[in-house]
């Protein structure tokens, strides 16, 4: 993972981690975008070789950690979503980016799903709507951090 | 150039691999509760990155702390100064009937009230999960903070310590879906239980019989029941009480006291009665002091 430049990808995922928690204003905080998921996403369409499923897990587990959810809940959620870009990679590839952006919306719904059954799951918790306001949001970012990634991927030559 | 077939193990079989790992943490961490010391080291760890993300923030709060007019920081100061004395005279009034109180209870031979120790934190507002309210504050084992210690802020009790890392911990709150506290009246000191609800500003108050002397208004303080939380400091006031004679049991709903949606700086109560601290009652204002000039 770290040959040809690597340790970018990795300092793009702890920005993300990092984005995913800091601190904002009530209103737009339930608007708040899976930064992890999407740079994930991203990577595993451009470097399939270099972030798989594992990378995946591992950085559901630490965003667990941060958010003191169960241990397990958000790494599983990520690691489907994950899954299902990994075996679809070339196909996702040759789409445009908004059609893109329409499939990463489909995977940002079913990561909260996946959270919110997991934790339904395990305490009562009831179904709001706002827990699905972040796919919105996470839908209008897609074409910008795609085209930032790829301008850092070319920039460091990462392969 | 990278070849397009991958080699190495297929996506599904890792696919498989890792949700059979996310199972068995599932069960160990929630069933089990056998991460709890885990926990802490994975805190730790995460530390610098809670520290990091809540810089741009910190930093926002630094400079509209500095940017004050003179005429806004003179108002402050006056209300502060206001506030001290009336504080003062309630102090003055506390240890003269802490000092009656010592010798009643002497007099009955039932043992003495230790002082609580106090520690000063301030909240590291980093998100968290949407589903549980917890939050993260700036203490850890470093400074002697441990796992179940109660938090309060100036108006009343917020919750407890749930995990606890070197340098940060974080906190479950009352109203947090999970957590349950042992209160009473104190108009009547009828007993109850107040249970989180999910909603930052609702406790549930279940198997209460149609019978009991609970009115809206009522405040309800910790009882000091199941030693986790020290007696007698406020947690919520009743809003509503529904006498709906086809149910079992009334259905009573409160509303915390401590302002849970606008935490900043909280207090960490600890139980051990502190040696240092004379049990005379003189000295609280400068106890007070003492456990703020730590911070």
């Amino acid at each position: 993972m770290f040959s040809n430049n690597g340790f970018i990808i990795l300092l793009t995922l702890l920005i993300a981690l990092m984005a995913s928690i800091t601190p904002m204003p009530l209103s737009v905080d339930a608007f708040r975008p899976d930064w992890v998921l999407i740079v994930l996403v991203y990577w595993c369409l451009a470097l399939p070789n270099k972030v798989n499923i594992i990378t995946a897990w591992v950085m559901g587990f630490i965003l667990d950690v941060l958010l003191g959810s169960v241990l397990g809940v958000h790494a599983c959620a990520m690691a489907l979503s994950v899954y299902i870009v990994v075996v679809n990679f070339q196909k996702i590839r040759n789409f445009s980016v908004w059609q893109q952006a329409l499939i990463i919306g489909v995977l940002s719904a079913q990561y909260h799903l996946v959270v919110f059954w997991l934790q339904r799951f395990l305490s009562d918790v009831v179904f709001l709507p706002n827990y699905l306001y972040p796919v919105i949001t996470t839908i209008v970012l897609w074409p910008w951090v795609f085209l930032l990634l790829r301008r850092v991927r070319r920039h460091f030559r990462i392969k | 150039m990278n070849p397009i077939f991958n080699q190495g193990t297929s996506p599904a079989h890792r696919l498989i691999l890792v949700l059979c790992c996310s199972a068995a943490l599932i069960f160990f961490d929630h069933k089990m509760a056998s991460f709890e010391t885990a926990r802490g080291y994975l805190q730790s760890l995460v530390s610098p990155l809670q520290y990091m993300a809540n810089a741009p923030k910190q930093m926002m709060n630094w400079a509209a702390e500095n940017i004050v007019i003179r005429q806004q920081l003179m108002k402050e100061n006056q209300i502060f100064r206001e506030n001290e004395l009336f504080y003062h005279e309630q102090a003055m009034q506390l240890s003269m009937v802490r000092q009656e109180n010592e010798r009643l209870r002497s007099l009955l031979s039932s043992p003495v009230r230790g002082e609580i120790n106090k520690m000063f934190a301030e909240i590291i507002s980093v998100y968290s999960d949407p589903y549980s309210h917890q939050v993260v504050i700036n203490r850890g084992t470093n400074d002697g903070v441990y796992e179940g210690q109660a938090v309060l802020d100036e108006k009343g009790i917020v919750g407890q310590i749930l995990h606890v890392g070197a340098s940060s911990s974080r906190v479950i709150l009352i109203t947090d879906i999970s957590h349950a506290i042992p209160v009473r009246i104190q108009r009547n000191g009828l007993r109850l239980i107040a249970s989180g609800s999910g909603q930052i500003d609702r406790l549930i108050h279940n198997f209460v019989p149609h019978s009991a002397d609970v009115k809206v208004g009522d405040l309800l303080v910790t009882s000091g029941l199941g030693g986790k939380y020290p007696e007698g400091y406020p947690v919520a006031r009743v809003v509503l009480v529904r006498a709906d004679e086809s149910r079992e049991f009334a259905t009573i709903y409160s509303k915390p006291v401590a302002q849970i949606d606008r935490l900043r700086y909280m207090l960490l109560l600890s139980k051990e009665p502190s040696k240092e601290q004379s049990v005379k009652g003189a000295n609280l204002p400068k106890s007070k002091q003492a456990s703020a000039g730590k911070s």
